[in-house]
């Protein structure tokens, strides 16, 4: 049911460094972890291009962090097998460390010592020399815009300057692939905006892939190339954004009932008519997904009438990507958030000490 | 080949104990809070033991006599709590970015180590020369030069152990299980406050099992010029254990996941 876009089609190397025999810049093959009775990821197979900014959106407890954890050697597969920069996970994971930059959900600064030391350290985690680094350290530190607090105990850093401080970081050592679990989990929705233009700026000045994980639709198809909707540790849809949306043939029509139950046979009624997508969502709503929404209105509003059907209220939108994860998974993706919660444990982890 | 490899580890120790000598600059008042505590022992009963307890067949059981006793234990101390702070790493989650790093995990742990022994050397030395300052005295240079080996010895192996425990330890609630369970009875059966020239059977039995007993005693021989157990005796046993331990906290250490 889901094929990769690209299978097949030869790529063109930009990058000299990609080694030979190389197509992809992560693959998984079937890729599955266990815990106990819970399935986290369940044969999983992706491909992403060199270069891609590749998205993984699904709710909490998809199974995304468990994913990013396989990839970067983190976590053993329970079965199946990954490539990462052409190194496979289980057999070499020393060069995939090397080739790879992580920033994990939780944040993982050492919070007693300044930026500029946090990011010094990795730099000689990762064998680089005083003038590389030195040099490093400037770089990734303007590209984040965190030159005029460098300096400080990363302590006194707001949520957002941590988590620009961990791109920064694992940018450090020039990986190939940059893995970013929830890279703006808990933070404002300007500080959202700005870690935003970073990742793309990074994507494409560095040219690294990037694969990131997120239960943000906004944020998936802001930034995405192509996106993975993840549910139950299964891929259940992968396209660009735009393909995605398409994909459910037209435009959105939100119908709020009177009575809520006369829901099931209005969906009927609509199914007959030959409507694309029918969902549910609320008890006394109703969403179609129709050609030409505004010449189809009137129409999807008599056949009600007709049935005797009476209707409060009407809207008409271009399909979200909200909408493509309810036709894949039968739910909205807000249903499990509670990312109230994991903001909140976010910010003690990182004060707490 | 081997050189780059060679250099990548030297690089990894050196990182490892960068880090704690960076966070060990800035907590001053840890420092002041550890010296605290041996430093009322020295004082308050040095004190009050000198004039009634007389060792047999040795010195007064004086400040002089403690002083090596106590320098052992806050050696004992930061070392422990050295490799155990591999628990509060995982706990701010400063471990996975010490664990994705394309280095070896023993290095890592070692590196860990020699900062911690680093840190306990600080302290010890700062204690012998308080000590000397409140008038006890060492028999040369050369012992207190040889002290300080001794110190960083035994402070190896006893960070090897905190390491290998934090290896296993999952919350900070079994840490204060460990540092009340261990170190208590460490002390207490080693010597650092009573000559163990005559102790009853079993007692004798449960010092002499003790790694901290070795090195008290041979910081006793090294700054005092007597020991009850042979200087030679004592380094064996220390140099063994520090062997012993680095090797299975570096083995736990690296099965070790986040
Ligand atoms: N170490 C673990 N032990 C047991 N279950 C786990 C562990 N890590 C994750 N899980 C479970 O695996 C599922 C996927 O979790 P996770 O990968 O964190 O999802 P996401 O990152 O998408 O929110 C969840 O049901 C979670 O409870
Ligand atoms: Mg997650």
């Amino acid at each position: 049911m889901i094929k990769p876009s690209v299978m097949g089609i030869s790529i063109i190397f930009k990058n000299n460094m990609t080694h030979q025999n190389m197509l992809y810049a992560i693959e998984t093959q079937g890729i599955t972890k266990h815990f106990d009775e819970i399935t986290a990821v369940n044969k999983v197979s992706i491909f992403v291009k060199p270069g891609e900014l590749f998205g993984l959106l699904g709710p909490n407890g998809a199974g995304k962090t468990t994913l990013i954890h396989m990839l970067s050697t983190m976590t053993e597969p329970s079965s199946g097998g990954a490539k990462v920069w052409g190194y496979d996970v289980a057999r070499e994971p020393g060069s995939v460390r090397q080739n790879i930059g992580v920033v994990f959900q939780d944040t993982t600064l050492d919070d007693r010592l300044t930026g500029r030391e946090n990011l010094d350290l990795h730099g000689r985690l990762y064998g680089l020399d005083s003038k590389t680094r030195k040099k490093r350290i400037e770089e990734v530190l303007s590209l984040v815009e965190l030159a005029d607090r460098a300096d400080v105990l990363v302590k006194t850093y707001s949520g957002g300057m941590m988590r620009r401080l961990e791109i920064a970081r694992g940018l450090m050592h020039h990986p190939h692939v940059l893995f970013l679990d929830e890279p703006t989990l808990g933070l404002d929705p300007q500080t959202r905006l700005h870690i935003w233009e970073y990742i793309k700026k990074l994507n494409k000045e560095e040219g690294v892939s990037i694969m990131l994980t997120t239960h943000y639709m906004e944020e998936a198809d802001h930034l995405c190339d192509r996106i993975a909707i993840i549910d139950h540790g299964e891929i259940v849809a992968l396209d660009t954004p735009e393909s995605l949306k398409t994909m459910l043939g037209g435009d959105v029509i939100m119908l709020e009932l009177e009575n809520p139950d006369d829901i099931s046979r209005l969906c009927e009624i609509y199914q007959k008519n030959g409507c694309a997508n029918i969902v549910t969502e609320k008890m006394n709503e109703v969403f179609i997904t129709v050609k030409n929404g505004e010449r189809q209105i009137p129409h999807v509003l008599s056949l009600a009438s007709n049935a005797g059907i009476s209707i409060q209220s009407v809207s008409l939108r271009k399909p979200t990507l909200d909408d493509v994860f309810i036709h894949y998974t039968g739910r909205a993706i807000r249903d499990k958030e509670g990312s109230e919660i994991e903001t909140v444990g976010y910010k003690i982890r990182s004060r707490r000490k | 080949m081997v050189s780059a490899s060679v250099n990548r580890a030297v690089q990894t120790v050196y990182t490892m104990w960068l880090r704690e000598m960076i966070r060990f600059s800035r907590s001053k008042s840890r420092i002041i809070g550890a010296l605290a505590t041996p430093l009322f022992f020295l004082v308050i009963l040095g004190a009050g033991f000198s004039s009634s307890f007389q060792v047999r067949g040795g010195g007064a059981f004086d400040k002089s006599y403690l002083a090596p006793g106590l320098i052992g234990m806050s050696v004992l101390f930061a070392s422990l709590m050295g490799g155990v702070s591999i628990i509060w790493d995982r706990e701010f989650g400063f471990l996975k970015e010490i664990l994705i790093a394309p280095v070896s995990r023993f290095f890592v742990a070692l590196g860990k180590a020699i900062g911690g022994v680093t840190t306990a050397m600080i302290q010890g030395i700062l204690i012998m020369i308080i000590a000397w300052l409140i008038g006890v005295h060492y028999i040369s240079i050369w012992g207190v030069l040889a002290a300080i080996a001794i110190m960083f010895i035994s402070g190896i192996g006893f960070i090897g152990l905190g390491i290998a425990l934090a290896s296993r330890i999952e919350s900070h609630e079994g840490f204060q299980m460990v540092m009340s369970f261990l170190t208590m009875p460490l002390v207490l059966l080693s010597g650092a406050f009573f000559p163990i020239s005559n102790l009853p059977g079993w007692l004798k039995t449960l010092v002499y099992a003790n790694p901290l007993t070795y090195g008290v005693e041979a910081l006793r021989f090294c700054l005092l010029g007597s020991s009850t157990i042979p200087i030679l005796l004592s380094i064996t046993v220390l140099i063994l254990f520090a062997f012993l331990m680095i090797a299975l906290g570096g083995k736990l250490f690296g099965k070790m996941s986040v």
